[in-house]
């Protein structure tokens, strides 16, 4: 964890190049879908985002559940970063579902079961942040929050599920990343660099927010400091 | 001796809403009122009414839900009671699954009066689907009343409640939602679906977040 604090600059430049060789090697490199043509190059994106979200939210839990077992405020930081982060991420998520859904559905917005779980996620973990928000108290709020992060991941396999139910058992995934036969052994490698890319950035942003939240703290304490002696 | 706490805190709430009533009566008749509400809101079209009475059921439930989550807390705010009964409980699970029992009982209380009232105001005949109108009114309400009982005791303290409650509370409860209303849907309207894989969903989420209130209430409230 004090790793990705340290190292930003590293992550950073590492993330940097990695996403200018996969914008190349999704852009350029891999060939058109036979369907959808040049449209289906946004999943490069589209994919990566969503798992960083999707990896966000795991995060806020382990941290969550770290934070309830140690009792050290610094698992706190951590899950209260990957929360924004996961906002962040799943809510470019259902923006870029949704822009390649107009061209290819037709409509800007459908009921797809992935988009739905996304969306219902997203308003999850926007609760997360707001009840950080309006907490006062630093300690009880870490425990709070730990409380909301745990509970809203243990619904995310549900959420999935009962979308899914919801438009009907037999429909299959709407798309199936990496068992997906029809995808070219090109479209693959710049989906899986583009994985790795976002994993990158992922772990950079996250160490800035870290940082940043160190020194939130640090202003906090002073500010309680100064407030006790006036 | 966890079961006698339960017992007890689950008693103390059933006693003071009955006694006082004045809870209950208010949240019954909200309930009815939203009923009321979305039928204007849809028209007087017979069939489209029947169709969309599930649903209406529902958000009907889950908005006088909230108000009783938001509710069993609010009663103990007073006078220091729940500094007393964080005391006086060995165990803090007892009280969590003593105040979600409590609540699933005042919902089920509305709920007696709502379903007869949605048949007469939609026309529905209950007859052949009562004992899945049965089964999902009780899962989905426990599934509720799970999560509701252990936010609430989340943003009792806090500032702007009322707001954050809802907010929290909605999102987690979407797939409970989706099984009551598809499982009441059956009952209402016929056909099978897939009635099976929607009852066993709320079970699945019934198991899982009575069992995290469980673990988790302990940190939700108090030190």
């Amino acid at each position: 964890m004090e790793w990705i604090e340290r190292r930003g600059q590293v992550l950073g430049t590492a993330a940097l190049g990695l996403l200018m060789v996969g914008g190349y090697l999704g852009l350029v490199w891999a060939p058109p879908d036979v369907n959808q043509h040049d449209v289906m190059r946004i999943m490069y994106l589209h994919v990566p985002i969503a798992w960083d979200g999707e990896l966000a939210f795991g995060v806020v839990f382990v941290a969550s559940i770290m934070y309830l077992w140690k009792r050290d405020l610094k698992w706190d930081r951590l899950a209260a970063a990957a929360a924004e982060l996961g906002v962040l991420f799943t809510a470019l998520t259902v923006a870029l579902g949704s822009i390649w859904a107009r061209p290819v559905w037709g409509v800007w917005w459908t009921w797809d079961p992935k988009l739905t779980a996304t969306a219902v996620l997203f308003i999850i973990y926007v609760g997360y942040l707001m009840l950080r928000l309006v907490a006062e108290d630093p300690v009880r709020r870490a425990r709070q929050a730990a409380v909301v992060g745990i509970v809203g991941f243990l619904d995310v396999p549900l959420i999935h599920l009962s979308s899914q139910l919801w438009r009907g058992l037999h429909q299959g995934a709407t798309f199936r990343v990496l068992q997906d036969p029809t995808l070219d052994d090109r479209m693959q490698v710049a989906l899986i660099v583009n994985l790795v890319a976002f994993t990158v950035l992922f772990a950079f942003f996250l160490g800035q927010r870290l940082s940043l939240g160190r020194l939130e703290q640090r202003r906090d304490e002073i500010l309680w400091e100064e407030a006790q002696r006036v | 001796m966890w079961a006698d706490q339960v017992w007890a805190v689950l008693r103390k709430d059933v006693l003071l809403e009955a006694r006082s009533r004045a809870n209950v009566n208010a949240i019954v008749f909200f309930a009815g009122l939203v009923l009321l509400v979305f039928s204007f809101a849809l028209g007087p079209n017979r069939a489209h009414l029947q169709t969309a009475a599930a649903g209406i059921l529902w958000l009907a439930l889950i908005f006088s839900g909230v108000l009783a989550f938001g509710r069993i807390y609010q009663i103990e705010a007073e006078n220091g009671a729940f500094e007393g009964l964080l005391l006086v409980a060995q165990n803090r699970s007892a009280i969590y699954l003593g105040k979600m029992l409590g609540a699933t009982v005042v919902m089920l209380l509305v709920e007696i009066v709502l379903v007869p009232l949605m048949a007469v105001l939609y026309d529905l005949d209950l007859s052949g689907g009562m004992p899945i109108l049965l089964l999902a009114c009780l899962l989905g309400t426990i599934g509720f009343a799970a999560v509701g009982a252990l936010y609430g005791a989340l943003t009792m303290s806090l500032r702007a409640r009322e707001v954050l409650l809802p907010l929290l509370l909605l999102p987690v409860t979407v797939p409970i939602l989706l099984g009551a209303v598809k499982a009441t849907g059956v009952a209402l309207n016929g056909g099978h679906g897939d009635l099976a894989v929607w009852i066993e969903l709320l079970v699945a989420f019934d198991i899982v977040f009575v069992t995290a209130g469980l673990l988790t209430f302990e940190y939700a409230v108090g030190e």
